[in-house]
């Protein structure tokens, strides 16, 4: 092997798209976050920004909102992409289809569903009052109760397929040589299945967690205005306010929070895929 | 099998059906509003009926922006297929240091925030003077439907054994003809998810397109979500359950062609 590289030219198949990208989508970010920094109101405005009590509220409110989305998505995804991997037939069948059509239904038509279902006369407050767990009808409807049930809804297909194609590789005689070298089902769940399916898990955290704190549609829709996250104040500062610079600092903000979960994800489960 | 296997199996089985009937209530919720004769979106309907489906043919707000979305869509995708194909077989037979930070790059507006995406690119675009609704909007749809096909069809040329292109051309094709014969139908089923999904993607991408749609030109995601608050009736529970039906034609076709796991293969 040379080391003395020299240039490719079949390289140049793939310039048109890297250039493309470059200009229409490269180039702008790295203006907005340049003009942001480094523009006129600069510096001062991430301070005023930081000083006001009410974006430590909005800050709040999107990594909480985030986190208690990854966190049920992760609960009932894990079971399923678990269940996923080790079934044929119909029931591989129907969790596919389960995922992958709401998968392709777009997101302003899953929000209006959610709106229908979680109103004080929808089904899940009939469901409650019918099974006695409420005493009278309540609504879900704009409170952070039902934005998290919403958001879980539309991203949980993005938490099950990464972790469902790590533990279709996982070979399943691993489990069984641990349980003949006496370990117990727990101490297998814990030791073997997790850390095997480790990757998995974190890029499903890494998307929902980052899809989940720039939702702007399922917000509008489900929880309303009182309830602003880091996404929504910057489309609300852009589209009706007409506060530009306002909107450039909390998208900064915004980007900083989701560039920083992507690349920690993939370090993290590079080392560990490396590890393995 | 120990009992706490046993209990374990049971409550994943439980929650796996649960995560199914769960995933699937927006899509019922949607298609029985659509069929109710109400108009406030009572569950279940007192009774059924098409009055909905009437409005919405009769609708003059709908249709524009649904064949505005089509085109663009379409469009968009069969521009981030060439360019995108191109792309993935030009990383992936190139030796170069650092692809997996270009190709990380290609695919990063799926995982950054539409919104800052937007603002970003509409900055950009009135610095630079460009101030055309269509030609902004498809190439902003263009940066949402390459990263599809650039992850998918990367991820099916790695498998691909290049060698095959070189035994059909020991057998005398010319290269084009063997890249015709051999490349492109083992890439078939790539570009087919890839080009659902990007479509599909485009079809309702809303927290890029705000910024580049007027009053005149709107995308169906937008001016759904302007009716959804102007005037909630069920007329959009039954446009709604037209893209259902449309997502599961869509699904359907792809299983006939390529199979439900390997469109799962994301």
């Amino acid at each position: 092997m040379s080391t003395a590289r020299r240039f490719d030219p079949i390289l140049l198949l793939a310039a048109p798209a890297v250039a493309y990208l470059t200009v229409v989508y490269g180039l702008p970010l790295l203006f907005l976050l340049g003009r942001s920094l480094l523009g006129a109101g600069g510096v001062s405005a991430f301070a005023g920004f930081f000083a006001d009590p009410f974006s430590w509220t909005v800050l709040g409110n999107t990594v909480r909102s985030a986190a208690l989305v990854t966190l049920v998505c992760l609960v009932i995804g894990y079971p399923t992409a678990l269940v996923l991997a080790r079934a044929g037939g119909f029931v591989q069948a129907a969790i596919l289809v389960a995922i992958i059509l709401p998968l392709s239904v777009g997101v302003v038509v899953k929000a209006f569903a959610w709106q229908i279902v979680l109103r004080r006369d929808g089904v899940v407050s009939q469901i409650f009052t019918g099974l006695g767990i409420w005493d009278e009808p309540q609504r879900l409807l704009f409170t952070e109760t039902g934005l998290v049930i919403g958001a879980a809804n539309i991203f949980v297909p993005f938490m099950i397929l990464p972790i469902y194609s790590v533990l279709k590789l996982v070979d399943p005689r691993l489990g069984e040589a641990a349980a003949t070298l006496g370990a117990s089902p727990v101490y297998r769940f814990f030791k073997v299945a997790i850390p095997l399916s480790l990757p998995g898990i974190i890029t499903g955290i890494a998307f929902v967690f980052s899809m989940a704190a720039s939702m702007y549609v399922i917000p509008s829709l489900v929880i309303g205005d009182r309830f602003q996250t880091l996404a929504t104040l910057t489309g609300r500062s852009f589209l009706f306010m007409r506060n530009e610079q306002l909107g450039s600092t909390t998208a900064v903000v915004l980007l900083a929070l989701t560039i920083g979960i992507v690349v920690a994800s993939s370090r993290l489960s590079r080392r560990l895929g490396g590890a393995a | 099998m120990t009992a706490i296997e046993k209990i374990a199996g049971w409550l994943a089985g439980l929650l796996a059906t649960f995560t199914v009937v769960f995933l699937l209530t927006p899509l019922v919720v949607t298609v029985a509003v659509s069929f109710g004769s109400s108009a406030v979106f009572t569950l279940p309907p007192p009774s059924w009926s098409l009055r909905w489906y009437e409005a919405l043919a009769r609708s003059r707000d709908l249709w524009p922006p649904v064949f505005a979305s089509v085109k663009l869509a379409a469009f968009s995708t069969a521009v981030a297929l060439v360019l995108g194909t191109l792309c993935a077989i030009g990383l992936l037979r190139g030796q170069f240091r650092g692809r997996e930070a270009v190709v990380t790059f290609l695919v990063s507006p799926l995982m950054l925030p539409g919104l800052v995406i937007g603002i970003a690119m509409l900055e950009s675009f009135r610095a630079a003077g460009l101030r055309d609704v269509w030609v902004s909007l498809v190439l902003a749809h263009v940066v949402i439907t390459l990263p599809y096909v650039v992850r998918t069809v990367f991820a099916a040329l790695s498998l691909f054994d290049f060698t095959l292109i070189d035994a059909a051309r020991t057998l005398g094709l010319t290269y084009p003809k063997a890249v015709f014969k051999v490349l492109v139908p083992s890439l078939a089923p790539a570009f087919l998810t890839s080009g659902m999904f990007a479509f599909l993607a485009s079809m309702d991408n809303y927290p890029i397109s705000i910024f580049f749609t007027d009053a005149w030109t709107k995308t169906l995601p937008i001016q759904m979500l302007q009716y959804v608050e102007e005037s909630p009736d069920p007329t959009i529970a039954a446009i709604s359950t037209l893209l259902i039906l449309l997502s599961i034609g869509v699904l359907v076709l792809g299983d006939r062609l390529v199979g439900l796991r390997r469109m799962a293969d994301l």
